[in-house]
């Protein structure tokens, strides 16, 4: 077994439609209890499509009452008063935008600065420990995380947020985003939690895109005489940018539906406001904080605003996962 | 040392950048490879802030009380246990354990045994992907949606989401494991007049067992930790209940979230401890993970 050609390990040639199978199916009685165990695995594979048709159905159903009454502000109004059965998204929507890209801005280049370390720079024996600290850092649930961002990180950090409003809140362009009151629960605390939290998947994936340049390419850039960070740029990066892109665009949508961890930290106050550093309210937090207290509208509502964050997700995932799809397509063919 | 250096290949290769290239190229690979170590030690600062905080603070609560009581009926106050959270939090992803297993592993045997590159399966295979990037919440919401208002709150609604969860991870994990699976074994066992079903259950499952359960503890892993599809299934018991089918449950990371919003350094304190609580149960199953590939990895050339 140990001696197999790698080439014989692939799927493609394998069992589907093997002729060794073909020539078994003789007799009636023989392909019954594989036709059997076909319909079960089928039906089990099935059911991936269903769970997902179904959410999309019974959330909208249950949803509709708040639909109906809002329509398209529902989406376009930033007026939520649940107290006057007023249910405008506007501000969660804005929200979950905002610290997702606070986080994303935050997160890509030290993801990908460690993917490229681990296949580049790393020394052989610190590669695996790096993988593992990684896995580490993935492996820690959300709620955790949040714990660690409401006690210790928002006390500690609104001193910093202060000096830095103080420092440049005046200032043209910076004002808009340092400017304004600050506190420890914020869009900013939230995002950066959120950064910690999809660091691993953005690094593991595109460490994982990474491996796939072909050794020749890197060797060609070498041998032209380029330093590491040449080689890099004209060799790694080109080969490699579809697989990062939908590594960070998962990274996206990870972000977009993370819930709790942004439901401590985030400070439950819905605005539109540049202002990084002021509280604000997010999607999948508020239906997390308010869910068991609402009836009625106020829940269809609530329950509506998980089904725009499943369609949002739904669209985030599909491009990001053809993206890498696209470049595992690439990597079979090397 | 003179005679070490030729043994020093990164001494070698920063002498022949030295010799060979610009001052500014220099510099540039220079920047670049400060960048790399320090996005590295830019991702270990929290998570050593998070360990030694969650080890520290969380420690303190741990006693033989902490494991065994029922928790306080006045969350204020110092006191009480967490019982009733380990034992939700083993029970309701138990429960899913045993329900998106054996689908996941069936889901993953379609793909690789009989769908292969077909239409259906290429479908089946990539919204499985993306039914893994849909937010935990939905998954609690669609649950709430279809099971709790018809049932009540009950730990198996949470055991439903939580599989929800679990299922596209566990079809995809096992999938790349019997990909792994050499053909030879395959025909080997056709040879000797082996059905498809049955070469599938003796011959390719056995040889691809490690990575398949090892998949599943990191899936395993993975849903103990979750919070956000249990707050509105489960509802929030106070005592043990040990009938996932009738009344609330509660679970650990439903604790965390709860206390942790509370003013009170009790209630603060009692959320350290179930985060180490469920820190410890996650890493068991993360390490079992690693032992089990270890150990049973297919061995390939």
């Amino acid at each position: 077994m140990a001696s197999l050609p790698t080439d014989e390990l692939d799927p493609d040639s394998g069992p589907v439609g093997g002729k060794g199978h073909a020539l078994l199916s003789v007799g009636r009685a023989a392909g019954r209890g594989d036709r059997v165990f076909r319909g079960v695995a089928l039906a089990a594979g099935l059911l991936v499509l269903a769970i997902l048709a179904m959410i999309a159905v019974s959330t909208t159903k249950e949803a509709w009452p708040a639909f109906q009454q809002e329509g398209l502000s529902f989406i376009f109004s930033d007026d939520w008063v649940p107290s006057e059965g007023k249910f405008g998204a506007l501000a969660f929507i804005y929200g979950t935008l905002l610290v997702s890209v606070i986080a994303l801005v935050l997160a890509v280049p030290v993801s990908l600065g460690i993917a490229l370390f681990t296949n580049e720079a790393a020394p052989r024996r610190l590669r695996t420990t790096v993988v593992y600290v990684v896995d580490l850092l993935a492996a820690i649930p959300s709620v955790v995380y949040g714990l660690w961002g409401i006690l210790v990180l928002a006390p500690a950090i609104q001193p910093f947020y202060d000096k830095v409003g103080n420092a440049v809140g005046d200032w043209p362009v910076l004002g808009w985003f340092f400017g304004g009151q600050a506190s420890g629960r914020s869009f900013m605390t939230a995002g950066i939690i959120l950064a910690i939290m999809i660091t691993p998947i953005i690094t593991s994936l595109s460490r994982e895109v990474i491996a796939t340049v072909p050794r020749t390419q890197r060797e060609a850039a070498y041998g032209m005489g380029a330093t590491r960070w040449e080689m890099i740029r004209s060799a790694v990066l080109p080969w490699s940018r579809g697989g990062i892109t939908g590594s960070v665009m998962l990274g996206l949508g990870r972000a977009m539906g993370e819930t709790i961890a942004v439901a401590l930290v985030i400070g439950s106050n819905p605005q539109i406001t540049t202002h990084l550093f002021s509280p604000g309210d997010a999607m999948a937090a508020v239906i997390a904080n308010q869910f068991g207290e609402a009836t009625g509208t106020f829940r269809a509502a609530l329950i509506g605003l998980g089904v725009v964050l499943f369609a949002v997700t739904i669209v985030v995932n599909v491009s990001a996962r053809s993206l890498v799809s696209r470049f595992d397509r690439k990597l079979a063919g090397t | 040392m003179p005679d070490t250096l030729s043994t020093d290949s990164a001494e070698v290769e920063r002498l022949l950048l030295e010799v060979t290239t610009s001052r500014s190229r220099r510099v540039r690979n220079r920047l670049a490879t400060i960048w790399m170590w320090g996005a590295l030690i830019v991702a270990i600062i929290p998570l050593a802030f998070v360990i030694a905080y969650v080890v520290l603070k969380g420690g303190a609560q741990l006693s033989a009380d902490w494991f065994t009581q029922d928790l306080p009926t006045i969350s204020r106050k110092a006191g009480g246990g967490m019982g009733p959270a380990i034992v939700g939090t083993l029970l309701i992803t138990g429960a899913a354990t045993v329900m998106a297993v054996p689908l996941g592993v069936l889901g993953a045997i379609y793909l690789n045994e009989f769908g292969g590159k077909g239409r259906l399966a290429s479908l089946i295979r990539f919204m499985a992907d993306v039914m893994t990037g849909v937010p935990s919440i939905v998954m609690g919401l669609f649950i709430y949606t279809v099971w709790t208002l018809t049932f009540g709150l009950s730990g198996f609604g949470g055991a439903l989401a939580l599989g929800c969860l679990m299922l596209p991870i566990v079809i995809r994990s096992t999938e790349e494991m019997l990909r792994l699976v050499p053909d030879e074994l395959r025909h080997g066992s056709y040879a000797l007049g082996n059905r498809k079903w049955r070469t599938i259950m003796t011959v390719v499952l056995p040889a691809a067992i490690g990575g398949i359960v090892s998949g599943i503890m990191l899936a395993i892993a993975r849903a103990a930790g979750e919070t956000a599809p249990l707050i509105f299934t489960i509802g929030a018991a106070r005592s043990l209940n040990l009938n996932l089918f009738e009344g609330p449950m509660t679970a650990l990371s439903v604790q965390i979230f709860g206390n942790a919003q509370t003013p009170f350094p009790a209630a603060q304190d009692r959320a350290w401890g179930a985060a180490l609580t469920l820190v410890g149960i996650v890493f068991v199953f993360t390490v079992l993970a690693r032992v089990v590939s270890s150990r049973f990895a297919l061995k390939h050339a």
